[in-house]
């Protein structure tokens, strides 16, 4: 089947050429964002010598050791002490550094989420928080290794900005305009590889998502690494069932793009949101909270439900726990029955 | 700029550490609320550091050359509220405002909201690490400034505490001074009666650290090991200051219960007769 590449924007043209196969991303380019972050912090750092890097014995695995090759004075490997670490980077901050703490999203999230809040987000200090192996990119490495829940821990901070950028070249955006804000930033990357879906001309803004597929029927607000699976979700449902599918790329979860969730919910009338995270307060429940306020259409959210996930590969672990692109189908698939029943005219008749 | 260099004696740093402790009993009597105890212990070492010994200016609190303080057992910030409106960092009206809503004075010190304090504390454990990166960051610019963080007894129960003690002897960080107030009562009880402190000079020398060990309350001896620890390189250094908790009112002192309870008005009274002698 022939993809109408027209309706694609930014996505690049043999990522979009392949999204109706059987295995759309088996000839893509691939790459961990992690391993993307630590490319972008040697030019950050090269270009702003204030931008230090913080570790915590696990810089060959984030790809940070080549900071502290380049700029050995500018890196502080911390051992395994990550509470040490973000409370040390809140003084480095508070002196004008642009420290990056590196470590993976479960510890810097959750082992040192004391000093992440108290000593970063309270006094809102400059501080970049690089996390890696977040959501359940960390496929192998079991549960303790799995952050299902840094983004909803990380949204819930006052004073937070948390960014979940999709692939390599939009990871690198994000670590420039982290960079470049003023305050706390939460950046989360994949352990695992993942598919380079988008140009490097992607117009990346902090706050800001980005249409990257254009549809009428439902929106698809998705990030990190299920963008991809959201691609592949809305190719599938217009090649199988004529859906329209808008897919909105939401990296940035807090702030959230509020006029952005608002148009799509108005022009589409319905929503599904697909994060490797938790259901409970992440990007779904953002989206949720704006829209019941404001416009409370149907809404499907694809997420870890109740419940902590194993071992295993990447791809095998997320689909079953229920956040690859056939379980966004469905979703999509029932939001829309729903939608159906949503806007169908009461006949005050029948209900006599 | 160096607003510091007339020092006052230890006769006018003593003087000045009533004025702190009045200031203590008044505000936590005026919020109904704090923790009397833990900073009454440290107001001889505040006062010192304050009057005698940081170089800071309290015209211009943010000026990046000065040195840092941070009260790292921030439940005691009534002595860093006072010593710094003492200093006049900011007027001593606001110390009637102490944890009362809009106040610039917070029950755990905010350093966005109080002029002069260089580090949000109240969550224990962290102050050492936040200072730690200040001095990395004071070596890394090649800045002369110092940084000088007071821990408490009970705070050395947080694992974060070691964690930044291991990190500063292994960067030789020199330009870091602590001062633990170890006046051996935490929130419950007496320190060694939950967790048994033993011998803290040889934990913190076996960290690798310098180790000076005084009486908390003898100005003097204060002055002295202040004076010394910026002259020892290549480790960092801790002064163990021998204090009691609620030093200077009888009712008070090294009683638990005033960790956290503010005096009645009766017991303002007498506490204030006795601390201006």
């Amino acid at each position: 089947m022939t993809v109408n590449a027209s309706v694609y924007h930014y996505v690049k043209p043999e990522i979009v050429a392949a999204l109706a196969s059987d295995e759309p991303f088996a000839n893509a380019k691939q790459q961990a964002t992690r391993h993307a972050f630590a490319e972008a912090i040697l030019e950050v750092g090269e270009a702003n010598p204030n931008v230090v890097v913080l570790n915590a014995d696990v810089s060959k695995s984030i790809g940070t050791n080549k900071f502290a090759e380049k700029f050995p004075e500018r890196e502080f490997n911390f051992g395994i002490a990550e509470q040490n670490m973000m409370a040390a980077a809140a003084g480095m901050a508070s002196t004008g550094l642009i420290p990056f703490a590196c470590t993976y999203a479960v510890f810097a999230s959750m082992r040192a989420l004391d000093q992440v809040r108290n000593s970063i987000h309270y006094p809102r200090l400059n501080v970049k928080i690089a996390a890696s192996h977040s959501g359940i990119t960390p496929g192998p490495d079991g549960v303790t290794h799995q952050a299902q829940e840094d983004i909803s821990i990380m949204r819930a901070l006052a004073n937070s900005c948390v960014i979940a950028p999709a692939d390599s070249p939009t990871t690198k955006q994000a670590v420039w305009a982290a960079a470049e804000y003023n305050g706390p930033v939460y950046l989360s990357f994949t352990r695992d590889p993942v598919p380079i879906l988008f140009d490097d001309d992607f117009p990346f803004e902090l706050g800001k998502a980005v249409t990257v597929r254009d549809g009428s029927d439902v929106t698809i607000i998705a990030m990190r690494d299920l963008v991809a699976q959201a691609l592949v979700a809305a190719e599938r449902l217009a090649q199988d069932s004529g859906v329209s599918a808008r897919v909105l790329y939401c990296h940035t979860i807090k702030p959230l793009d509020t006029e952005a969730v608002l148009q799509a919910a108005k022009e589409t009338g319905a929503i599904v949101v697909a994060e490797n995270n938790v259901t409970y307060g992440g990007l779904g429940s953002a989206v949720a909270e704006l829209l019941v306020a404001n416009n409370p259409i149907p809404m499907r959210q694809i997420g870890v439900k109740d419940t902590f996930a194993e071992s295993g590969p990447y791809l095998e672990v997320i689909d079953k726990y229920g956040l690859t692109s056939p379980h966004i189908v469905r979703a999509t698939h029932d939001v829309l029955d729903h939608k159906a029943r949503f806007t169908r005219p009461v006949s005050l008749a029948a209900v006599a | 700029m160096n607003p510091s260099t007339q020092k006052p004696s230890i006769e006018e740093l003593e003087k000045i550490a009533v004025e702190v402790r009045t200031n203590i009993i008044q505000m936590i009597h005026r919020a109904n609320a704090g923790h009397p105890g833990g900073s009454l212990s440290a107001a001889d070492i505040v006062t010192a550091l304050y009057f005698r010994v940081m170089n800071v200016d309290p015209k211009n609190p943010d000026w990046p050359d000065r040195d840092r303080f941070i009260l790292s057992k921030g439940h005691a910030c009534p002595v860093w509220y006072a010593a710094l409106a003492e200093k006049g960092f900011f007027d001593k009206s606001h110390l009637n405002t102490l944890r009362k809503l809009n106040s610039i004075l917070q029950g755990h010190a905010d350093m966005v909201k109080t002029p002069g304090v260089d580090m949000t504390v109240g969550s224990l454990g962290q102050g050492l690490s936040a200072g730690l990166g200040m001095a990395l960051s004071g070596k890394l610019q090649k800045k002369d400034y110092r940084v000088w963080v007071v821990i408490g007894d009970g705070e050395t129960q947080e694992g974060s505490i070691w964690e930044a003690a291991m990190a500063a002897s292994t960067w030789k960080v020199d330009n870091l001074t602590v001062i633990l107030d170890n006046n051996g009562i935490q929130n419950d009880t007496f320190t060694d009666d939950i967790q048994i402190r033993g011998d803290l000079a040889a934990k913190w020398r076996a960290f690798g650290w310098n180790v000076i060990e005084i009486d908390g309350h003898n100005m003097q001896q204060i002055v002295e090991a202040l004076e010394t620890a910026p002259t020892i390189k290549g480790v960092p250094t801790i002064i163990i200051a021998a204090t009691v908790k609620g030093k200077g009112v009888s009712f008070m002192e090294n009683v638990p219960a005033w960790h956290g309870k503010a005096p009645n008005a009766e017991q303002t009274q007498i506490a204030l007769a006795e601390i201006r002698g």
